[in-house]
This record gives structure tokens, C-alpha cells and sequence, in this order.
């Protein structure tokens, strides 16, 4: 028991559940949203943006004491990648290769550090979720912050094949009332089936896309 | 005329809060439709008829909301509403919600037939008042949306409430209306009063 011990132990609360794929991460909530916008700015938007946001909220292993190896939050990261990447794009009800832009975030309770973040998020996170959308070139922009509960992150978004498609740089806020507490941490993955609303400010257009590079 | 602007849905599975994880996790959520407010800007005194044009939005959420549950309308135990009203509204346009929301949920989740009466006595579904809030507020403004049995409003392992939020609205001259359902009780319920078993008037009270 450390000092961020006294929301008691979720050690041991992992692994299967509900008969769906088995994470070592302890979850405690997961939380799936999908924002449609079908009008903007008095103009109908034809079809409708669509995107998705899936979030779980997971113990800290680490929580209370500097770690030197952060191997046990990279493989959680790994397996976040698969499991929230797949909600986002069953929550959506498109095909993987229908995915569009992709995004993620996490917020690290007091309890822990940020490096925790990095470590969920950029070692190994990125080969499953672009196996949920299909493939992906580019680069999955991130963010990451400390943050207590009901802490609000706003997760980027960009096109999954060419980064440098305009009408594809977007955000979504992702927030948990109850999450983080000090010895949790929220992971966020966000999954689109669309660009913004209305996007009218040029650059690199989805048609011209090459997906070689990951920029264009 | 309805001006459909966002649907908005959001689920949560609960796995535990420190306790026993149960067999099946929670699943709970809400689905939110953010229409343009029509009467926003100016007092109207005559609103009521706008209720019945409401009619399909409460229809559709209540079934967008099954949708994204991933379940039917048999899985449901319990239901709430509520509404968000723009800056340039009052809060008598977030009561319109009130018959159309609850008609949503009754056409989607009930039904009434003596003859079908089930070896509990269950004479229909959907029969407890559908608990709902209201306020009026800017943009990303959160409202706790009640939920009880949707057939006992006194079933104690099942008054709870879903935080809901859509992030961008509702914007002045826009209206959230919600609608919230749950899969079962509270995750660590364990504090007795009326249980599920123990309904047996079927009055949508107990």
C-alpha cells in the first residue's frame, strides 16, 4: 500500500470479461461516444460528420513510485490500441478501411507521472489500432496531461493515410465525470468517419492523397 | 418543423468501483439530440403544439440509444430524461420534452396486457414515470440525468444517475433533449429497500 493506496487495489480486476479479449490492464469503466453533426451554421451537412470516441479508465500500476521500466503500461498501451480502436469502429458501424482519421490521449491521475502517458500511448499503441482502421500511414497525433476527475483533454485528429489533409485536422473533447483518480489513469482513442462539417480552407484534399509517406 | 443540428450517444460498461467486479459489467448511456430552439430570442406563449412534432425525435433516440447499447428493448431496467436548453431559451422548452421523451421510451420499451401477464404478475412494461431534469445552460454544460426501474420508481438498487454532456452544446439558440437508459442496478448495489423480485403492485411504483 503507498500513499495512493487508499481508493483500495484493482490488481486483480483484469483479464476477461464479459467474454471479450483478455487485457492485463485493469479497467474500470469504458466509456463509448459517437457526435454526429447533421447541420452547421443553418447549412445541412450531407451526409452527416461522424465520429467516435472510446475511452477506458485503467489502474496505474505504477501510481505512487518512480519506476525505471514502464514495460507492464507499454503492453497495456498495446492492448488499448486493439480494444478501443475496435469500439470506436464497431460504435461507427463501418468497415475497418472506411475509418477515416484517427487521434489519442490519456490523462494520468496525480498518483502518477507523465511519462506513464508516454508510455501507454507511443511504444506500441499504434500497430493494433491501425489493424482496427485498415492500415494508416500517418502519424496518430497525440496529447497528454496530468489531470484529476472529470479533467477534460482535447484529442487531435488527422488523417489516417496523408497527415496533411486539411479538412481532416479536427479535435474531440474526451472527459470521464469519475476519472481519473489519483492512482487511475483515462486512455482515449478517437476513430472518424468523416472530416469537419464544412471544411473550406484548401490544402491537401482527400482525392490527392499519395499514402506513401504518411505526410501527403 | 424539427432542425436537426447533432445526435449525440454515449455508453458506459462499468466493470466495478473497487468492489467485486459483477459477472456482467453495467452497461448504461444516453442518446442526445441537439436541435435548432424555434421559439429561442422572444417569448412564445403558444408552445404546447411543438411537442407533438417532438413525437419522432423522442422515437429515435430512444431507439439510437438501444442501438448503441448494443441490446433490446427487453435488456432495459431502468430510464431517465432530460434536457438542456440554450442560452436564448427558458426552461419551458426543455419541459416540452416531457410527453414526447416519455412517449419515446413507451413506444420503444413497453407494453400493457393483462393476458400476457407473466408468472410475477407483470402487466405490462415501461409503467414507472420516466424521473427527468432540466436546466438551461451554455455549451458543454453537464446534467445529471436520473434513472430508475423503469417499472417500480421505488426500486432502491436502481435509483442512480448518468452524467451527460455534449461538448460544443447546446448553443444559445439550440436545445439538448436526452434520453438515458441502464442495462441493471448499480454496480455495488447493496443497500436493500424494494428489490426487483419484490415488485408486485405494478402500479410504476411498486
Amino acid at each position: 500500500m503507498n500513499a495512493w493506496g487508499d481508493y483500495g487495489s484493482t490488481e486483480s480486476l483484469g483479464g476477461m470479461v464479459n467474454g471479450e479479449v483478455s487485457v492485463s490492464a485493469a479497467i474500470r469503466k469504458l466509456v463509448i461516444q459517437v457526435d454526429e453533426t447533421h447541420s452547421d451554421m443553418g447549412r445541412p451537412v450531407e451526409p452527416p460528420t461522424r465520429r467516435a470516441l472510446a475511452m477506458a479508465v485503467i489502474a496505474n500500476p505504477f501510481a505512487g513510485v518512480y519506476a525505471e521500466d514502464l514495460e507492464p503500461l507499454i503492453a497495456i498501451g498495446e492492448e488499448l490500441g486493439q480494444l478501443l480502436g475496435a469500439k470506436c469502429v464497431a460504435a461507427l458501424g463501418i468497415r475497418p478501411d472506411e475509418a477515416q482519421s484517427y487521434g489519442k490521449a490519456a490523462i494520468v491521475g496525480e498518483g502518477g507521472e507523465l511519462e506513464h502517458a508516454a508510455a501507454l500511448l507511443h511504444p506500441r499503441m499504434g500497430a493494433p489500432l491501425r489493424r482496427e482502421v485498415g492500415g494508416g500511414a500517418a502519424l496518430v497525433p497525440s496529447a497528454k496531461k496530468m489531470g484529476t476527475l472529470g479533467t477534460a483533454i482535447d484529442v487531435p485528429l488527422g488523417h489516417k493515410d496523408a497527415a496533411f489533409v486539411r479538412s481532416h485536422f479536427d479535435a474531440i473533447e474526451a472527459r470521464v465525470t469519475d476519472a481519473p483518480r489519483a492512482n487511475e489513469i483515462l486512455v482515449a482513442i478517437a476513430i472518424t468517419a468523416s472530416g469537419r462539417p464544412h471544411p473550406r480552407v484548401g490544402g491537401l484534399q482527400v482525392s490527392e492523397i499519395k499514402g506513401q509517406d504518411g505526410l501527403r | 418543423m424539427i432542425d436537426l443540428q447533432r445526435i449525440f450517444t454515449h455508453t458506459e460498461e462499468i466493470r466495478h468501483e473497487f468492489g467485486p467486479p459483477p459477472p456482467v459489467p453495467l452497461k448504461r448511456g444516453a442518446a442526445v439530440a441537439v436541435i435548432k430552439n424555434p421559439f429561442a430570442g422572444r417569448y412564445v406563449a403558444e408552445i404546447a403544439p411543438f411537442m407533438d412534432e417532438l413525437k419522432p425525435l423522442g422515437l429515435m433516440l430512444a431507439r439510437r440509444l438501444l442501438e448503441a447499447l448494443g441490446t433490446g428493448a427487453e435488456s432495459i431496467e431502468g430510464y431517465g430524461k432530460a434536457a438542456i436548453v440554450g442560452a436564448a431559451g427558458e426552461l419551458e422548452h426543455g419541459a416540452l420534452w416531457h410527453a414526447p421523451g416519455g412517449y419515446g421510451m413507451r413506444e420503444t420499451l413497453g407494453w400493457q396486457d393483462d393476458s400476457k401477464a407473466t408468472r410475477s404478475g407483470q402487466t405490462g412494461n415501461a409503467l414507472a414515470i420516466v424521473a427527468s431534469t432540466k436546466k438551461v445552460g451554455a455549451p458543454g454544460t453537464t446534467i445529471d440525468v436520473p434513472l430508475t426501474h423503469l417499472n417500480a420508481s421505488y426500486v432502491r438498487s436502481h435509483l442512480d444517475a448518468i452524467e451527460v454532456r455534449v461538448p460544443g452544446a447546446p448553443a444559445a439558440n439550440e436545445v439538448a433533449y436526452i434520453l438515458v437508459m441502464s442495462l441493471g442496478p448499480r454496480v455495488h448495489e447493496r443497500l436493500g429497500g424494494l428489490r426487483v423480485n419484490g415488485i408486485t403492485r405494478w402500479d410504476g411504483q411498486r
